[in-house]
């Protein structure tokens, strides 16, 4: 029994056969309308997502399959103090798969030691986000064609940005890839993440703070929101909000066929001017998110179409 | 000074002087009822001062918290008065319940029952990551 706890848990040819999987469901939806039938997803959010866990849900239901589960702690056992074993132990007798979001780090590594059934990370605090960056992966690879010899800027905020470091951690698998940092330095990429997955892969990267200068390399934008209560004063905040903010004339400075991803939601670092731009991709994403997930779950549930 | 050879036990040598009283800590060897010596500053001709531990008894020794304690550590085993085996520690791949994870985001901040495991992540550099949250324990 496999789970996906972390994006590295596996391997290049996994993922490669997960996307593969994605493109051939958005292909043929009808072969894979009910693969998953009588088997039930039970989605376990212990702090709301709406967003994931409906694209968790729609998955499962275009597999023809069911679902079960719970949107917030307060309507769990959790809010009695139950601990995260027990209620995965409970569950595991209940359905077929767990896809959890956690606010703790590391509570679904704590899941999959005790679940009788395939756990899928849908988040666990600030720590990983692995089926966003299947979700990543599979809108590049629609858009570009491949998943190496890629130029990936990552904006905004570098630091705190789970989905910007699982990212780059996945796209450390592949060759070719040069990463284009670009943050405030109040926001840059931690120093482990240079250390332990840039330098030790001999990965090429640069760092800046000019989003316009680094544009013009770039074969994907990868956009994040920079947040205000990330600083410590205001004064720098005002100072720098709007340099990381992407709007109609800095795309004059970017590729024709740049790609511009987001991890959603937005709220004003992508100006809504560019939405009908065909380099703007994070709508795109959105619907890739479903569909790998569909692949994601019949992966683990070992069923085939 | 006087200390009885031991019968059947350990002497845990080469230790950093100034080390032993944490690692009678983190064994938790004030819980033994046997004798327990430990010997502060004593003069080594590779190390010019060394601390040693001497524990009369045979008990579930933690060698994995030794080793990531201090990688450069022997233990000899000792059974029946005669030195049977000289083991020399290397840092663990994997230390359990030795440190705590300082990560208040972390599962284990709130889930009191976890063990808290660490493993090692870079040998060169001595780094240890909680297996939870991937935070790095303070380096020694």
């Amino acid at each position: 029994m496999k789970h996906l706890i972390d994006i590295l848990d596996f391997s290049t040819d996994e993922i490669d056969a997960l996307l593969d999987r994605a493109d051939d469901i958005i292909a043929n939806p009808d072969k894979y309308r009910e693969v998953c039938k009588y088997k039930k997803l039970a989605t376990l959010f212990f702090e709301p997502s709406t967003r994931t866990r409906l694209s968790f849900e729609s998955a499962m239901l275009s597999l023809g399959g069911s679902v079960l589960g719970f949107s917030e702690a307060k309507s769990s056992s959790a809010s009695k103090g139950e601990s995260v074993s027990d209620t995965i132990q409970v569950v595991s007798c209940y359905s077929d798969i767990i896809a959890m979001r956690h606010p703790k780090e590391g509570a679904p590594l704590v899941a999959s030691f005790r679940s009788e059934v395939p756990i899928i990370n849908a988040g666990d605090g600030g720590h990983n986000h692995p089926t966003q960056t299947l979700t990543d992966l599979l809108t590049i690879r629609r858009e570009k064609g491949r998943l190496d010899n890629l130029t990936v800027g990552f904006c905004g905020d570098l630091k705190f940005g789970r989905t910007v470091h699982s990212l780059i951690s996945a796209l450390s698998r592949y060759t070719g890839i040069k990463i284009v940092l670009i943050s405030p330095d109040e926001l840059k990429l931690p120093a482990y993440m240079k250390t332990d997955v840039l330098d030790k892969n001999g990965m090429d990267y640069v760092e800046t703070t000019d989003l316009i200068e680094a544009m013009k390399d770039l074969d994907i934008l990868y956009m994040t929101r920079v947040q205000q209560e990330r600083f410590f004063n205001e004064a720098d905040y005002i100072r720098l909000k709007d340099s990381y903010i992407l709007t109609k004339d800095k795309m004059d400075y970017a590729k024709k066929d740049m790609c511009i991803l987001h991890p959603l939601p937005r709220v004003n670092e992508i100006s809504t001017e560019i939405d009908d731009d065909p380099r703007a991709c994070y709508f795109k994403q959105v619907a890739c998110g479903r569909y790998v997930r569909m692949a994601l779950i019949m992966k683990l549930l070992e069923v085939e179409a | 000074m006087n200390i009885d050879s031991i019968k059947n036990g350990y002497v845990i040598d080469h230790i950093k002087a100034g080390m032993a009283l944490e690692i009678f800590r983190v064994l938790e060897l004030d819980k033994l009822d046997c004798p327990v010596a430990i010997i502060k500053n004593a003069i080594s001709g590779k190390m010019g001062k060394k601390d040693i531990i001497k524990i009369d008894a045979v008990i579930d020794l933690d060698l994995d918290a030794l080793g990531y304690i201090d990688p450069d550590i022997t233990v000899n085993f000792i059974k029946n008065g005669v030195l049977v085996e000289k083991k020399h520690l290397e840092l663990p791949e994997r230390i359990t319940n030795v440190i705590k994870c300082k990560n208040p985001r972390c599962i284990t901040s709130c889930e009191q029952e976890l063990d808290h495991v660490f493993k090692l992540t870079d040998r060169e550099k001595r780094v240890y990551r909680c297996i939870y949250c991937e935070s790095m324990a303070k380096q020694r």
